[in-house]
């Protein structure tokens, strides 16, 4: 079971060969034995997990069982769960239990699939190697010296080890794709719009977008057949038929179009990394794909201006967490202004707080213009970029990170340098763009590789067929961490 | 020096929304606190806000009927602050890009008419309470009023004085109902004004520093504290001083307004688009669809009832809502000018006051106006006078039944046979000589007098032209 993918477990469970039950009680068992030392989940419910188990039991037994029923989901702590603590990784909200449900996890629980836990993140999504979390940081399964990236770092790490057959995150800047690279795993940033935002606690409410972790791309495929979806409660949720994420699957990839950006390619790229990236490449042509070179002259941009807009628009999303109506609040306080302050300077980490200063900054009298508008406007000319690559090509490929996950404590002294291990995936984000990372071998230390793929608006279904045929191919997606490989619980 | 008194006012006026600008939660007044707010309204994480089109439906008749620029795409924009009663630390409004640009009003004050231009009027949300009584040191919080859909209204600093500030707020406030957009409840905070007042030495074209009035919600409120800000200014300035550009806040009790927060302590609210809402697009087609809902608006049917010989005044007190207007129309079917003049004087009138005494609206009033019409008949056909019909006018409101029936009941009937009058007309001069001597020695008064007696004797049924026209012959009178 230790390996099985959701597509295998679902036949297993349709079967009846194995019970939802069995699996649960497997997959908790591990997060218990080896998800406290990768502290990788900040809440595991067994009652609660046990009780939807049997829920789905019944469905599997009756013959109503779809392709995620009775399979246990990893779900960051970012999604509101009813009855289930809900904290984003922060002190703020280390004490509140989500009273509703977000979309996604409606979404998965009309699916009939289990929660397995609540992952760790970087506290409000906002790291990118889990180390900003009030819960502590968790460690990479491939080496626990490393991070397992950020912000979806629990998520990743879940998956990794085998905690949990799948699993859900949320991407703003390179959140799902980034750790996936990190921890060998797969991960997909949709379309922004295509999976509905209420009920994900909002970071930058104009970048974020929820997606799926699994091992393979077939995975995700199924996964996102159950996220994606209209929501009328999200006034910024796509209006469109609903689709089937595997229908293209199977197809050959003979003449499909790559476009490599030279700027993913240039500079600042680890050599360790190039080679995995170049060795998948030359491994796609081998199944008859074409490679053409395409140019995003306006991507160096995407991380200053990512840092002005992502900020601007947390510094107010943030503003809800001020102690008066459920969360932290602080002990001691002499007045309104005293209780907002200790509250929110206990409440919050630095990073947290140093956006909500940068946001405050841009936004503030005389900076506007400077900061915001012009952030706004670079915004257009990095989706136009795409837009002309992508009258070359049907999907852009290229490395995921700069480097393979780096140690833990080595750059949390330097927001800088932290930020810029963003700076492939954060453009994708500014364009509202798909996008997903698949592993793609090791580098050195024996870390592992995430090739990007990027897609045009709606090309899900395309990456997908792309990922899902190298798969066929390759191997990598399946490698396990040794420390996580014996099949004991 | 002369001074110029200068006022813009900012009105919020509450939509008449069943549920919430950005949520489902419902709107009631004086609902037990926090049960009128859903997960949306007390901003749990996760949450997002969905526009009310109801809400754009309403700020849109409101552009058209003052003839305001509707955009056709307008914004979204986060009002960041703190406050205990503001559940997200923003408010939702607009800003650059507002729904309405632009308009004017048509006040009168006393015999003057006059145009004021409208800056804009934008949606946004109303903030919760914050209630500081009952909590021993405490504050309670309501969130019930988060949320409710506001058309904030500002005008150009158009008005020169209180009165036409207080008939620019009447006017809205009838304009309001009158479109079906605002309740226009003042009591319960549906209809408020802020005036941003300045004064300037007269003939003055630069404007002088302003101070806003806050919360203003009611019109005698609003003049009150007009007069005051006013007052106090100009002994500031002629005592040498400036004006500090401040909010301030009337006081009714002391009659007075009271610095809240200077300028120099404003708040950055570090406005910007909010990026959880689509830009608002109204496409003509939509636009279309409300203009053929408008009803006619006040001044249409204020110009259409002058055609119909009545005066401007009296046309505008019959559009002071549509439901006055709607009775005017009903009660004057067919009616020639005259009488047309007729039914809006006692409805203008005698039918106004008793509704003021009553408290109640003309759609509550106990005379229809078919009761009221018959009335207006029976005095054009000379059946009674006007001063009996006062009578029967008071004996309808108390429920006595139609005109005819208490005309009849009561014995009111007019008497215009000249041979009865007659007959009283010589008994009068017979039993009053000396009013007779004094009359015929030119003192016009004794007549008044004669006249006096002769309706006393016919209890006031004589037809009074008829007594008049009887007695001068009779007195060898012209």
């Amino acid at each position: 079971m230790l390996n099985f993918t959701v597509k295998q477990l679902a036949v297993e469970l349709a079967a009846r060969r194995l019970s939802s039950v069995e699996v649960t009680q497997y997959f908790i068992k591990r997060i218990n034995a080896l998800g406290k030392a990768l502290n990788a989940f900040i809440s595991v419910d067994e009652e609660q997990s046990l009780a939807s188990a049997r829920a789905a039991d019944q469905l599997l037994a009756a013959g109503k069982g779809g392709p995620l029923t009775g399979i246990p989901l990893a779900h960051k702590d970012i999604f509101c769960t009813k009855g289930w603590l809900t904290t984003c990784g922060s002190k703020i909200l280390s004490n509140f239990v989500a009273p509703y449900d977000a979309h996604v996890i409606e979404r998965f629980n009309q699916a009939g699939a289990v929660i397995a836990g609540k992952t760790n993140m970087d506290e409000f999504a906002m790291g990118s190697s889990n180390e900003t979390s009030f819960y502590g940081p968790v460690q990479n399964p491939w080496d626990t010296a490393a991070v397992p990236g950020g912000s979806s770092g629990g998520s990743a790490a879940a998956v990794a080890a085998r905690l949990a057959p799948a699993a859900t995150g949320t991407d703003t800047g390179g959140s799902i794709r980034q750790p996936a690279a990190f921890t060998g795993t797969c991960g997909l940033k949709p379309t922004y719009g295509v999976v509905s935002r209420y009920g994900m606690i909002a970071f930058a409410s104009s970048l974020d977008q929820g997606g799926p972790f699994a091992k393979t791309a077939e995975d995700l495929a199924l996964m996102l057949n159950v996220m994606a979806g209209f929501d009328a409660r999200d006034s910024t949720s796509l209006q469109r038929e609903p689709e089937d994420y595997t229908r293209e699957l199977a197809q050959p990839l003979q003449g499909l179009r790559i476009g490599l950006p030279a700027e993913f390619f240039a500079a600042g790229l680890a050599s360790d990394v190039a080679r995995a990236v170049d060795a998948a490449i030359a491994e796609f042509r081998r199944l008859g794909c074409e490679t053409v070179e395409v140019r995003l002259p306006n991507m160096r941009l995407s991380v200053p201006v990512y840092y002005v807009l992502a900020p601007a628009e947390a510094s107010s999303n943030l503003a809800r967490f001020d102690g008066v109506r459920y969360g932290y609040r602080a002990p001691e306080y002499s007045d309104l202004l005293d209780m907002y302050c200790k509250t929110r300077a206990q409440g919050f980490g630095a990073e947290v707080k140093r956006r909500i200063l940068i946001g405050t900054y841009v936004l503030s009298h005389g900076y506007y213009d400077a900061y915001y508008i012009k952030a706004q406007k670079l915004r257009r000319l990095i989706a136009q970029d795409f837009a002309e690559a992508f009258r070359r090509c049907d999907v852009i490929m290229g490395p995921t990170t700069p480097t393979t996950a780096f140690n833990l404590g080595e750059k949390a002294g330097d927001p800088v340098q932290m930020y810029l291990s963003d700076i492939y995936t954060i453009a994708v984000n500014l364009a509202g763009l798909p996008g997903m990372s698949i592993p793609a071998g090791f580098g050195d230390g024996n870390r592992p590789v995430g090739l990007q793929l990027i897609g045009n608006y709606f090309g899900e279904a395309k990456m997908l067929n792309a990922a899902h045929q190298y798969q066929q191919v390759t191997g990598w997606h399946l490698e396990m961490p040794a420390s996580v490989r014996s099949e004991a619980p | 020096m002369k001074w110029e008194t200068v006022i813009g006012l900012e009105t919020h006026a509450q939509l008449s929304t069943r549920s919430k600008i950005f949520s489902g939660a419902p709107i009631a007044f004086g609902a037990a606190p926090n049960t009128q707010a859903c997960e949306v309204d007390i901003a749990l994480p996760g949450v997002l806000p969905v526009l009310n089109r109801g809400a754009v439906e309403r700020a849109i008749r409101f552009g058209l009927a003052v003839g305001g620029r509707i955009n056709p795409r307008s914004v979204f924009a986060r009002k960041n602050y703190f406050y205990p009663d503001l559940p997200k630390g923003y408010q939702i409004s607009q800003y650059e890009l507002p729904i309405v640009v632009g308009g004017t009003l048509e006040i009168v004050v006393g015999d003057q008419q006059k145009t004021v231009h409208l800056t804009r009027a934008h949606l946004e949300e109303d903030a919760g309470k914050s209630l500081h009584e009952d909590f021993h040191g405490m504050t309670g919080i309501d969130l019930n009023r988060a949320g409710t859909p506001l058309l904030e209204i500002v005008s150009e600093p158009d008005l020169r004085s209180s009165a036409e500030a207080v008939a620019y707020a009447k006017t809205l406030h009838a304009l309001v109902r009158w479109i079906d957009i605002c309740d226009g409840n003042m009591q319960e905070g549906s209809f408020r004004c802020d005036a941003n007042v300045s004064v300037r030495p007269a003939g003055s074209d630069k404007l002088g520093t302003r101070c806003e009035i806050k919360n203003l919600n009611s019109f005698r409120f609003l003049e009150r504290a007009i007069e005051y800000e006013v007052r106090r200014q100009i002994e500031v300035l002629e005592d040498g001083g400036r004006i500090v550009q401040e909010t301030r806040l009337y006081d009714p009790d002391r009659d007075e307004t009271r610095p809240m927060r200077s300028k120099e302590d404003a708040m950055d609210y570090r406005y910007f688009p909010d990026p959880d809402l689509l830009p608002l697009e109204v496409s003509r087609q939509w636009l279309e669809e409300i203009q053929a809902k408008m009803p006619a608006l006040p001044q249409a049917r204020q110009a259409a009832f002058r055609l119909r010989g009545l005066s401007a005044y009296d046309a505008l007190l019959l559009v002071g809502s549509r439901e006055i207007a709607d009775y005017f129309e009903r009660m004057t079917a067919g009616a020639d000018p005259s009488v047309a003049k007729l039914c809006a004087n006692w409805i203008n009138g005698a039918l106004s006051a008793k509704l003021n005494d009553a408290g109640i609206d003309i759609s509550q009033s106990r005379i229809s106006a078919a009761q009221l019409r018959g009335l207006v008949d029976r005095i054009a056909d000379g059946t009674i006078s006007g001063k009996i019909a006062k009578d029967v006018f008071d004996a309808m409101w108390a429920g006595e039944g139609d005109p005819d029936t208490i005309i009849e009941k009561r014995g009111l009937r007019q008497i215009s046979d000249s041979g009865e009058i007659q007959k009283i007309v010589n008994q009068v001069i017979a039993a009053n000589p000396q009013q007779v001597a004094d009359y015929r020695s030119g003192k016009e008064k004794a007549f008044n007098s004669l006249v006096g007696q002769v309706m006393k004797a016919t209890k006031g049924k004589a037809n009074p032209a008829q007594v008049n026209s009887l007695l001068k012959q009779k007195l060898g009178g012209s």
